[in-house]
């Protein structure tokens, strides 16, 4: 079986995270890069199919150069070769022009079975695998939280707001996953060491067939049109307990008319 | 004035509250339609009018709701060919986020996501980085698509015809590959849904175990709201996952949020900072929670909490 991991590099949350004062697009040079932790599971989700079902895992990244980072370490956890979409026109892609471009190279590379994190944490969009799954006309089985491989059927538990839905499909499909599916394993010195000898195949938007209209900020189909720094929250009231903290919070609550 | 699709949220004809809130925005840029899926509009249709739907596109096929998302996206892309409207608004919930993206590769439209407020001209307001920016973002392109997150614009009624036209769809071959085998309806107790609740009360790390999570729960049960919970309380198992707030879990903006032995880490931090009113318990006086609350009790929870609810209870 041919897994492919969607992989993306964001900007550490604990780092500061800014937008560039030109275009407004996030500013990926200012803040440290790690993998979207939901990717992390898609990763692990990848490889425990794989120990199942045999197979290869592969991972994909649209991003910028310093992007091998994120790459190698999902080497490194034990995927068998990368490739990274890298290019300058591909910047400020929104996320129908990130979804073509990653259809772009799906369609390139072939799969069985895409598996994405169900949200980035900068983007915040969700959307990316059900707009891959329209685009590839494959089932969308996204917001998982357990998946098995039977054959060429596959079915998931997929995430509602009442509980979940057992939901079932022909390969190939995208798959996206939620936080809990699996615990990711961490790289093993054994595995650091190995991934610096596995296959990173670059690709050029031209490379993937990418039409460089289609793409970037002149191809986005929204733009952000102003952004400024949240006015900082009103200082509170902050009282130490004395016996009676409950009381004081109590008062506070029928002082906002909450009860 | 061109109407503006409202895709209507609800669970067995239940409207969900978000809903409303999506035809209240809708009122600003058009004539709000509301788009109807599945069995049970009966018992709905009150609601909707009330809210201002001057119209219920109405697809009660019961295929439409057999398979993931696809339908609804054929259905909503139908809609918006056959009657060109201003627009489409959606929940920003896992489900509505990917009906706005797959609608907006099927259109090839410009979209908007999670956006906490919509003005005229589909302008749309973001709030990113866990509240720090504010962003306002417009679609160049198409028909514009808006994923509105639930609890961020206040609902108003504003009655309307609600005159229903029955639509049907032909669905493709691809909108029925993943098909739904079968529902599983979880134990939800009578609270609210996280995200709809008008208050929230998380518990943390400092609620030390499950049975203690009894205290938040009847916290949350005094003021009629929501129990969440931060994520070393869910890595702990003290209380299930899907209750997480957070960054890889539920972003909420409730009128009141009060943290419990929560230290207000950034990545908690980015699933409340956007309610409106937030009040902290915890002992420790320097707990970045602290920094966001407009009143905050530094104590033990355990003496604070119980007293608390106990009030509460006495005032009612
Ligand atoms: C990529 C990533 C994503 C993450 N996503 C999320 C997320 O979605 N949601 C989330 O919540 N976290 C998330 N985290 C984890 C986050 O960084 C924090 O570790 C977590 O929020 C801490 O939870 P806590 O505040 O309950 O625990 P702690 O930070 O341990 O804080 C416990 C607090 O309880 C107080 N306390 C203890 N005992 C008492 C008592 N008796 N009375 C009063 N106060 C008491 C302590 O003073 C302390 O401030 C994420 C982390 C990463 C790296
Ligand atoms: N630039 C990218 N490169 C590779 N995968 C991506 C990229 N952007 C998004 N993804 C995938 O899509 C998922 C959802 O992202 P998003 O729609 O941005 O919230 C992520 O968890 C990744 O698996």
């Amino acid at each position: 079986m041919n897994i492919v991991v969607c992989v993306k590099q964001v900007p550490d949350t604990e780092s500061p995270r800014k937008l560039k004062s030109d275009d407004n697009t996030l500013d990926r040079g200012a803040a440290d890069g790690v993998i979207n932790e939901l990717d992390e599971y898609a990763i692990e989700e990848a490889l425990l199919l794989k120990e199942a079902h045999g197979g290869e895992v592969t991972v994909l990244t649209m991003g910028p150069e310093k992007a091998t980072d994120s790459i190698r370490k999902a080497l490194a956890m034990g995927a068998d070769k990368a490739v990274h979409l890298v290019d300058d026109a591909l910047a400020g892609s929104d996320a129908l022009g990130t979804s073509y471009a990653i259809q772009q190279v799906l369609g390139r590379i072939g799969f069985d079975l895409v598996i994405c994190g169900s949200e980035s944490t900068d983007a915040r969009t969700g959307m990316l695998p059900a707009m891959l799954a329209e685009r590839l006309g494959v089932p969308q089985l996204t917001l998982s939280s357990k998946v098995e491989i039977d054959g060429s059927t596959i079915r998931v538990q997929r995430l509602t707001d009442y509980g979940y839905d057992k939901v079932e499909a022909a390969l190939p499909a995208v798959v996206s996953v939620v936080e809990k599916i699996n615990e990711p394993r961490y790289p093993s010195f054994k595995g650091i060491m190995a991934a610096k000898k596995k296959p990173v195949e670059t690709l050029s938007a031209a490379d993937a067939g990418i039409e460089a209209d289609k793409v970037g900020l002149a191809g986005a189909a929204s733009e952000v049109v102003d952004a400024t720094e949240a006015p900082p929250r009103a200082k509170g009231q902050i009282v130490t307990d004395e016996g009676d903290g409950g009381v004081k919070i109590a008062e506070f609550l029928a002082s906002k008319k909450f009860i | 004035m061109a109407e503006v699709l409202v895709l209507v949220d609800h669970v067995d004809g239940e409207v969900k509250k978000v809903t409303l809130e999506l035809l209240t925005a809708a009122r600003r840029l058009g004539e709000p339609a509301a788009v109807w899926v599945g069995p049970g509009l009966e018992g709905a249709k009150e609601k909707l009018a009330e809210y201002g739907a001057a119209k219920i596109y109405v697809a009660a096929d019961e295929e439409l709701t057999s398979y993931v998302v696809a339908p609804k996206v054929e259905l909503l892309a139908q809609l918006v060919a056959d009657k060109s409207p201003a627009g489409v608004l959606v929940a920003a919930t896992g489900e509505g986020k990917e009906i706005a993206g797959r609608l907006a590769v099927k259109l090839d439209s410009g979209v908007l996501t999670d956006v906490v407020d919509v003005a005229e001209g589909f302008v749309g307001e973001h709030s990113i980085f866990g509240g720090a920016i504010i962003a306002h973002a417009k679609v160049k392109r198409g028909t514009p698509i808006v994923a509105v997150r639930p609890n961020a614009i206040a609902a108003e009624p504003a009655p309307a015809a609600a005159a229903e036209e029955q639509v049907s769809v032909t669905l493709s071959d691809a909108a029925k590959s993943a098909k739904i085998v079968e529902r599983v309806v979880q134990e939800k107790g009578e609270r609210p849904d996280l995200t709809e609740a008008a208050v929230v009360v998380s518990g943390g790390r400092g609620v030390g175990s499950a049975e203690n999570f009894k205290i938040i729960e009847d916290l949350a049960d005094a003021l009629g709201g929501a129990v969440g919970a931060s994520r070393a309380a869910t890595d702990a198992g003290w209380y299930p996952h899907q209750f997480q707030v957070g960054q890889t879990g539920k972003t909420v903006s409730p009128q009141l949020y009060i943290a419990v032995g929560i230290s207000g880490a950034i990545q908690h931090r980015a699933g409340m900072q956007t309610s409106k009113t937030i009040v902290a318990i915890n002992k420790d006086p320097d707990a970045p929670i602290f920094e966001l609350v407009d009143f905050g009790v530094v104590g033990d929870l355990f003496q604070v909490a119980p007293q608390l609810t106990e009030e509460i209870n006495k005032r009612k």
